[in-house]
Formats: structure tokens, sequence, C-alpha cells
């Protein structure tokens, strides 16, 4: 099959290299896809994801773009429409607030607007979240802002399984999809299992099995929520954590069922707390599992401010896995 | 296809009878909007018909089209039915967007309609990319990108017209410049009015011509296409028109005179075409009744075929929110 790093068993990779493999992977498979975006090519892009592929594919389809993101990101819609299947990369989430009117105002509303006659199976990939000291400007976590829009799809990969297929996916998908691949996790190792071949972009995934509270995270979250997990699990609490992955549309199903059965839920999200995409989590369960609870909901958030540079502070900033412990603990012994 | 129009008897009235049908429907439009069988936005482009008129005439059917909000007379001089514009002005689901865009937004796939967009300069990065597509899938065919002077103003213009050139891009970009935006006149929002430089400093190859006379607009559009057909990358024409109507139903038109309104109208493209004909012996007056007559049957075709369309169901509100496939 496609995935040669498979084949020669070098199952191990980082998040970085399950990226760049899957956009070769698409490139190879589908002469209408290519990659388009700022330093995607010469550069090797900002995050080194697309290093290597402008040597492999040339400049058409590793396309470098001048820095306008209202003009790229819409030419990647028109393109779309008109038959090519392109992959946009927008540098950062904190640029994408440039090219907000293409993707709201056409790719997420021209196929309705236009009664189905266009469909935009365009897309959008782009770094997400906090945690190198890039200060406010660099360090936004957008996804729920765009999980609010009806017509588009949004993913979150936490893993590097999951940077490997929903690309795949997501190119499959008529509708225009957003992936945000968080900047913490590009030097994340993962060990692929050969086996595993796609990703299901319609459902969130248990990642740790548990009775005694649920915890939903995503993206750079899942790893703290793991880790707090194990915390948890030494003082002889059981937690579950369960990756949302699927931002919008998302996985009632999946989110309700490990609720209902742990009755207790912890959910984790970079993003402020108002508005956010934890506050419509939480307005689901109390609207559909309201008399399954045996607690109140918990949300770990960023505070409301923009993420500062100095590291202490921007650590007091970010949801930590200290605190996601704390409140699943608090939900299960009361103090 | 020849860069110059050969402007025999049919091609001559082809052209005021594709004036005339826009100008007239738009007639009745704006009484339907008074009858409330049409809500929302109405954006009339009653003064500009030559423009979209005179540059659809050098586009054939593999030729892409993006409109503006104003954009009764793109889809009409396109070959959009009639009826299924009115029918989307009334809502009903025969119409060109099952009733879901409105006035503003007429799509039409088969066509290659990309759609009136509502948000000034929003149109030309799809042009871009419906460029980007065409070069790659079907070669020599050519996307015309229609906006307003306003569109100037957006980094969507700048942007656009850069990466068009860059990437030699068989783009047509058409200014309308009818002087106001909304309310907005240009030299009150641009210290270079002449809007045609501004693509030219993209190295864009460019021409300014009189939007208020078809053939003159036909012509360049020809010209235009044959370059960009030759592959030279895209190229921009300004056309220097007028709105003789308010912008939309709600404008008091505090912001210009009637008497400039009164001196643009002496150079209105549809009398001023019939005259031409009229003095050059290329209509009859029987041939100018017989064409009035067909465009007041085309209407009123259209406007029955909206009054026994059909609403949506309340059911499909949700429909293609998220498709299901993408249609070939």
């Amino acid at each position: 099959m496609n995935d040669r790093s498979a084949r020669e068993g070098m199952n191990r990779m980082t998040y970085r290299e399950a990226c760049r493999h899957a956009i070769r992977d698409a490139l190879i498979n589908d002469a209408r896809t290519f990659l388009m975006g700022e330093d995607v090519g010469l550069y090797g892009g900002c995050y080194a994801v697309s290093k290597g592929l402008l040597d492999e594919f040339g400049p058409e389809r590793i396309r470098d773009t001048p820095l306008a993101e209202g003009a790229f990101v819409g030419a990647g819609i028109g393109a779309a429409m008109a038959g090519l299947r392109p992959i946009v990369e927008i540098m950062t989430c904190n640029f994408s607030l440039l090219a907000l009117d293409q993707i709201m105002n056409n790719a997420a509303t021209i196929p309705h607007m236009s009664g189905g006659q266009f469909a935009v199976p365009l897309v959008i990939r782009m770094a997400t979240g906090a945690g190198r000291q890039l200060a406010a400007q660099h360090s936004h976590s957008l996804e729920g802002w765009f999980a609010h829009i009806p017509g588009l799809k949004v993913l979150a990969p936490g893993t590097v399984e999951d940077a490997r297929y929903m690309l795949k996916a997501a190119l499959a998908d008529p509708n225009p999809v957003l992936i945000f691949e968080h900047i913490v996790l590009y030097n994340a190792e993962g060990e692929l299992d050969p086996d595993v071949m796609e990703v299901d972009i319609a459902r969130a995934k248990m990642r740790r099995p548990g009775r005694d509270v649920s915890i939903l995270a995503y993206g750079n979250s899942l790893p703290k929520a793991l880790a707090a997990a194990e915390t948890l699990a030494e003082e002889g609490i059981d937690a579950e954590v369960v990756d949302l992955r699927v931002l919008r549309p998302l996985d009632n199903a999946t989110i309700f069922e490990t609720v209902a059965r742990t009755r207790r839920c912890v959910i984790v999200d970079e993003g402020w707390k108002s508005g956010s995409i934890s506050a419509e989590i939480a307005a689901r369960l109390s609207e559909e599992l309201f008399f399954e609870l045996d607690a109140p909901i918990r949300r770990i958030c960023s505070r409301e401010a923009p993420v500062p540079y100095a590291a202490h502070m921007e650590e007091a900033a970010l949801p930590q896995t200290a605190q996601i412990a704390d409140a699943a603990r608090n939900l299960v012994k009361p103090r | 296809m020849s860069q110059k129009p050969h402007l025999d008897r049919e091609h001559g009235q082809h052209l005021f009878r594709q004036m005339l049908r826009i100008r007239q429907f738009e007639a009745r439009c704006a009484e339907l909007y008074q009858a409330q069988k049409i809500r929302g936005f109405l954006h009339l482009y009653d003064g500009e018909e030559a423009v979209a008129v005179g540059v659809m005439q050098a586009l054939d059917e593999r030729d892409a089209v993006v409109a503006t909000y104003r954009d009764h007379g793109h889809a009409l001089a396109r070959g959009l039915p009639m009826g299924a514009l009115m029918a989307e002005m009334y809502g009903k689901v025969e119409g060109c967007a099952r009733g879901r865009g409105g006035s503003m937004h007429f799509f039409d796939r088969r066509r290659r309609f990309y759609g009136g967009n509502a948000i000034v300069g929003g149109g030309l990065p799809l042009a871009i990319g419906i460029a980007m597509a065409d070069k790659q899938l079907h070669p020599g065919a050519v996307t015309a990108c229609f906006f307003g002077e306003g569109a100037a103003g957006e980094g969507a213009f700048h942007e656009s017209i850069n990466l068009a050139e860059l990437w030699d891009l068989p783009v047509l970009f058409v200014c309308e410049n009818n002087l106001y935006a909304m309310g907005m006149p240009l030299e009150l929002a641009e210290a270079e009015t002449d809007i045609f430089r501004k693509a030219a400093a993209y190295r864009t190859p460019t021409e300014a011509v009189d939007g208020m006379n078809p053939v003159v607009v036909e012509a360049a559009a020809r010209k235009a296409v044959a370059s960009i057909r030759d592959g030279n990358g895209p190229y921009f024409l300004e056309c220097r028109t007028y709105r003789f109507r308010a912008h939309s139903m709600f404008d008091a038109q505090l912001y210009r005179t009637r008497e400039e309104i009164e001196l643009w109208k002496e150079r209105d493209p549809i009398p001023r075409t019939q005259k031409w004909l009229e003095e050059n012996h290329m209509i009859s007056p029987e041939e100018l009744r017989e064409i009035e007559g067909q465009v007041e049957a085309e209407i009123e075709e259209a406007v029955a075929f909206a009054e026994e369309g059909t609403w949506e169901s309340v059911e499909d509100l949700e429909r293609f929110v998220l498709m299901d496939e993408v249609s070939e």
C-alpha cells in the first residue's frame, strides 16, 4: 500500500513526519491535489512539515504563496469548486483571521446557498495552540470558533496516528475540512499500528478506558488528560479519556455514551472558557444527560487573557495536568 | 474567435435585445418589490447593461463567470433562464439556487456561473482558484470576474490581481466603475481614482473603456479574452459606467445630484444603441416592435413561472449544509 514507512518497518515517527507522509500520499494518489501556503516550498514549512516535498513534487504542486491569506484561501475554495482537491496551509490559525471572510462567507456558505450546486472539497491545515512562548498573537486556539460554523468540518489530531491518516479522510470528504495541528505536538513521537491505515473523521475516540470519570480532551490537551489519568490511577481513581478530535460535527453518541456510563465529566479545552467548544459540550450534556449525572460538569480551559510570553505566565494561562487531575478527583471524591 | 465584434444587423440587434431584456426585467423586479413579491435586498443594474452584455459576447460555454450581488445583468447575459431568476427572487424552489440566495446570489453550475457574491471583493479570490483549476483541467477556459470600483479598497482586490499575474492565470477582471460604492464617491475613497492603474501596478495588461457602449465593451473584452486564451495571463478591464437607480431599494440617494443622474442618462446605452441601429438602417420599426414584444413576453412567462413555483420544504433547511458528494 502507500504507507511506505509501515511497510519498511519504520512505524515510529513524529507527528510532524506523520503530517508530511499524509501530504505526500495525497499528492501521489491524486493529480488534482496540491499544497499551497506561505513558505511551504523553499522554506520547507514554518513547522518543517512540508520539508523535501518541493524537490519531489515541484513548484506547481507545492506552491509557495505571498502573504495574502484571504486570496490564497479563497483561491483554494475556487479551485475546489472547479474540480481540484487543494490542501491549503495557513501557517498558524492566528493568521486564519485574515481569511475568515473566505472561509465563512464562501467555503462554508456556498454549497448551501447555491442550493447544493457547488461543493467545496477543500482541506485547510493550520497550526494552533500555545506552549512555545510565542506570545498572544501566535498562541490562539481558534478551532472552537470555527466549530461554530455550519458547513465546515473541524478536526484536531491529538495523536501521531490521527496526524497520519486524518488528511486522507478529509480529502475524501466533499466538504471544507479544517485540520488544526497543535504546535506542541509536532515533535511528539508515536508508534503507528501497521494494521490501521485510516481514521473515521465522524467519530471521537476513547484513548483510555475507565469507570469513574470521563475526561474529554483534544489536541495538546489530550496528552495532558492521559497524564492526569495516570496520576489518578495511582490514587485508585479510574478515569476514562476520550479524544474529541472531531469538533464539528461533534460526535454526540460517543460523548454521551462515556458520560452516561461514568456519570462524571471533565472537559479540557485550550480555548477560552466563554463561548468555547467546551461550553457547547457541557450544554449538550446538561440538555441530554442531566439526570444521568452524579456531579456537575467541570471545565478546564485557558485563562481569559491573551496568552503571555513569560514562561510561568504562559504555563498558568493554559490547562495543565494537575488541574485536570484535581478536577476529576474532586468529582469522584468530593472534599 | 475574431478580436473585433462583427457588427452586422443580427449582432447589433442581439446586443440591443440583451440589454433591453435586463432593463425591462429589472423594471418588473422593482414593481414586484413594491408589490412585496420580492423581498430582501434588490440591487438594480440599470445603466450598466452594456458592461455585462458586452463582456459576455467574448465568452463561450467553457468559460466561468464570477459575479457580484448586482448580478441580474450578468446572469441574464450569461444565459441563465429568466424564469429561474425570477423564481429565485420569489424565494421559490424552482429558482436558480432553490430560493436560498435571492437577488444577490444567483448560481448555475451548468452555465459555470459561480455566484453573485455579496461581500465586496469576495469573488476575486474565488476567480483565482477557478482559473487555477481551469489552467490544469480545461486549458483555454477564461474566468470573467466582475466587481465594482468599491472592491479596489479591499485587500482581496490587490492580493488577487497579484496572484493572477504572478501565476499567469486566465482571469478577465472586469471592474464596473459606477463611481459610487453604495454612497461613497470614488474621489472620497481612493487616492488614485483610475482603477486600472492599480492593476497595472501588478504588471497586468489593462484598458479603461466607455462602459455605456456595448460595442466598445465587447471589442475590448474580445481583445482581452484573446490575449488570455493565448496564454498571456490575466487582463484587467475598467468599464466606466453609471447606475441610474438607487444602490438598493432602501437608498435615498443623498450623495449625488439629480443633475448628475440626468447627465449620465443622456449616455444610456439602450436608447443610444437603438438610435445607432436605426440611423444605420440595421433595425426596422417592425423588428424593434418584435424585439420589444418578445422581451415583454419572456418577462410575463418568467413572472408566471415564479408565481406558479413552489416553496422548498422546511424539512430541507439543513440540506446541503454538508454535501454528500461532489458532482463532477
